[in-house]
């Protein structure tokens, strides 16, 4: 059977999602709600509700037969439809088969040495994965999983073991903190952590920092895992650009906060701002 | 001699520029060459351009000199014995550098720099010299069409060269990495892009399409210009193919009349221009580079030039009531195409003189535009502004590379974040090479030294003469009036 999957964006060319230049897919769907979630419009697979239509000026969407029919080419991503969803959503999406997305890739393929696959969370569709992996992986192309660990992967052994490397955030190591912040516990989280460290399959795991948090409390508990491994630790300051306006009262922390941070661990971090 | 006592008394130009200047001057006060009047109008028109070569050209516009001959030999001449240590090697090449005469009275190609000093180079400890060799190079040949080559092989002299380029950040001399993938080390590619972003050269050719192309050796000269060393191209004369589509009643007019109009009096032009360099100006008879044979007529060639191909389709289409546009559309890049192809046969057809080495055919060049080309993008490029993604673009620009063996190529300006993952952009050079692409340049936003379109300035400079004070590289006088008229400083930031 040929699995489908909703997709939010290709982006075809990207230099900040895993090493070298690669594809990234980001997938629509999140079982997580973070606060400060910058793509919110992921979150959630569109409910037809027919809102964003009457917001379109290119006719670029209409509702047929009580669903969202979206015209790509009529589009000019000004992203009007996106600013009035009540949902969370994009009626944007574009579904696509293992074998459509396969041709997609290939127009990329003298360019790029893989496809890192993001979200939303991306790992809600592992059969998806596994599956273009298996086919993908025939013109030398790696594939990177950019997840929020929510999933058990101890179970998940042919995903697990098709996808070269994760990309694993850990938005907090205390258990109430990160409710607070996702809406979920994080002890799948931590299990995933401990288990892709052991079978050698993390590139980099990421920590938002935000000021109103003990971010200290993560790093503290993640750098012992990493200490003798090449996996890189990138830590990101909080930005406020996408994030929903309910939750602007986030803060980003300072330069001399990160600086802090530095003295006390330098070799671990790959610092960005973003 | 109205126009003398300006140059005498202009005061935003170095004394050096003042002398140049005057020499242009003589040198047009006279019109040994004949054209056909169907020549001359087509020059008032601005249809056919020479790139103020000068009326009465007395040397070859660009010079390739054989370095390796020199550095084995010396030279009589000036009195130069072959080196023995580093010190006189750089010391051979500072001097024999403002020996070799140019269009712009400077050299357009010093060498393979890194492997003409490798055999001198002991270490680290050789970074000082090779650093004060740039300099050197960067403060008395004061244009930057004047160009090194390093590659494709790592040699310590190449590593020092990068490392000594980041940090002076001088426009001067430009630089070109001879990339191939199976001989090039990934660190030593990856040192050549991170110094590109910093300073905006290296750019990268494609070392296994101008090998073919030259049957071995070759050389990259002024912006990215494909030579034989030990040769050079007696001219480049160039079409702006927008004007020559303003002549057109329709595609087709343009396609089977214009064309066969413009390269009939344009190679002719050529012809009789070359005629004039060997025959006449005595050049290859007493110049010391011919005598002692660091160059050979030969080797030489001369060089078609185009630019403007994205406003002649786009006028073209026009005419013909579609909003199709270069670089977008389909149809407008197949016609693109087409007037290259055309173009490609037509000047193939025409047997040259005194470019033996191309067997008599004038070789094609996309041109990089002039300071006063407001209605040209360069070459065959999108213009600036309407750039699509660059995977689309470069997929657009690939096909045309391979009818420019004389120089083709595209400037990308990438966001800072790509510093951090300098593989990515080895990535894109790596596919863009395999889809047939010649050569690209690059640079990082907001890095001081840019390169305008194929040749590099400091826009700390360009502030300069925005206030009215003299500077030291007459290409920055080029710069400034490219960031006025074609915005060149606006590119696409790629992130």
């Amino acid at each position: 059977m040929d699995n489908k999957v909703l997709i939010n964006k290709i982006i075809p060319f990207s230099s900040v999602d895993g090493p070298g230049n690669r594809t990234a897919i980001f997938l629509q769907g999140c079982n997580f709600n973070c606060k400060y979630c910058h793509n919110p419009e992921t979150i959630n697979i569109c409910n037809n509700c027919g809102e964003c239509v009457k917001f379109c000026k290119f006719n670029a969407l209409k509702l047929k037969n009580n669903k969202i029919n979206y015209n790509q080419n009529n589009c000019v991503n000004c992203d009007e439809c996106i600013k009035h969803c009540k949902y969370n959503s994009s009626p944007k999406v574009i579904e696509y088969t293992v074998s459509t997305l396969v041709n997609e890739i290939l127009k990329y393929k003298n360019f790029i040495r893989g496809i890192t696959f993001s979200g939303g969370e991306c790992s809600i569709n592992h059969l998806f994965i596994t599956q273009f992996a298996k086919e993908i992986k025939q013109y030398n192309l790696d594939v990177y999983v950019d997840t929020n660990g929510y999933i058990d992967f101890t179970s998940l052994n042919d995903f697990v073991n098709i996808v070269d490397k994760f990309m694993l955030d850990v938005k907090a190591f205390d258990r109430n903190i990160h409710k607070k912040l996702t809406g979920k516990t994080n002890e799948t989280v931590l299990k995933n952590l401990k288990f892709l460290i052991k079978n050698n399959k993390i590139y980099e795991i990421r920590t938002v920092l935000i000021k109103e948090i003990d971010y200290f409390d993560t790093i503290n508990y993640v750098v012992p895992l990493i200490k003798d491994t090449n996996i890189r630790y990138k830590l990101i300051k909080y930005r406020k650009y996408g994030v929903r306006k309910k939750y602007k009262n986030l803060s980003a922390i300072s330069d001399d906060e990160i600086k802090k941070i530095i003295q006390l661990f330098p070799k671990y971090f790959n610092f960005i701002t973003v | 001699m109205n126009d003398v006592i300006k140059i005498i008394k202009n005061k935003n130009l170095s004394f050096e520029q003042k002398v140049i200047e005057l020499a242009r001057y003589a040198e047009n006060s006279i019109a040994p060459i004949e054209l056909s009047n169907e020549t001359k109008e087509m020059i008032d028109k601005g249809i056919i351009c020479d790139l103020f070569e000068g009326n009465a050209p007395y040397r070859p516009r660009y010079i390739i000199v054989d370095f390796n001959k020199f550095m084995k030999k010396g030279s009589t001449f000036l009195e130069l014995s072959p080196p023995k240590t580093l010190l006189e090697a750089v010391n051979n090449l500072l001097i024999f550098y403002k020996h070799i005469p140019s269009i712009t009275t400077m050299p357009v190609y010093i060498g393979n720099i890194d492997y003409i000093l490798e055999p001198f180079i002991k270490g680290d400890e050789d970074y000082e010299v090779i650093k004060l060799f740039l300099n050197h190079i960067d403060k008395t040949i004061t244009d930057s069409f004047c160009h090194a080559n390093i590659g494709p092989k790592y040699t310590k002299a190449g590593e020092l060269i990068l490392k000594a380029s980041k940090e002076l950040q001088n426009p001067t001399p430009n630089i070109t990495l001879k990339y191939d993938e199976n001989i090039t080390p990934i660190e030593f590619a990856k040192l050549a892009i991170e110094t590109s972003l910093i300073t905006a050269k290296p750019s990268f050719a494609n070392d296994k399409i101008f090998r073919a192309d030259f049957n071995g050796d070759y050389a990259i000269a002024s912006c990215y210009n494909g030579l034989k060393i030990g040769g050079g191209s007696h001219t480049l004369v160039r079409s702006r193919l927008f004007r020559l589509a303003k002549e057109s009643k329709n595609i087709d007019d343009f396609l089977n009349n214009q064309l066969v109009k413009l390269v009939n009096n344009m190679t002719d032009y050529m012809d009789k221009r070359i005629k004039f360099i060997v025959e006449e100006s005595g050049f290859f008879e007493s110049n010391f580079l011919v005598k002692e044979e660091f160059i050979k007529i030969d080797n030489f060639t001369a060089m078609f030039g185009i630019v403007g191909l994205a406003e002649a389709v786009n006028y073209l289409l026009k005419l013909e009531g579609k909003k199709d546009r270069f670089g977008h559309s389909k149809i407008a890049n197949e016609l693109g195409y087409k007037i290259i192809e055309t173009i490609d046969n037509l000047v193939k057809k025409h047997k040259g003189i005194y470019c033996n080495f191309s067997n008599n055919k004038y070789l094609l060049h996309a041109q990089v535009g002039i300071d006063s080309d407001t209605d040209c993008t360069p070459g065959c490029r999108i213009p600036i502004g309407e750039e699509p993604e660059i995977f689309e673009h470069i997929i657009q620009s690939a096909p045309f590379h391979k009818f420019f063996p004389s120089g083709i190529g595209d400037v990308f300006r990438f966001d800072k974040t790509t510093r951090n993952n300098l593989e990515s952009i080895l990535d894109i050079i790596k596919g863009g090479f395999k889809q047939g692409l010649r050569y690209i340049s690059f640079y990082e936003d907001n890095a001081d030294v840019v390169r305008i379109t194929g040749y590099l300035v400091k826009r700390s400079e360009i502030e300069k003469l925005d206030n009215n004070q003299v500077v030291l590289r007459d290409t920055t006088v080029l710069g400034k009036g490219a960031r006025d008229n074609m915005k060149v400083l606006e590119r696409k930031l790629r992130k």
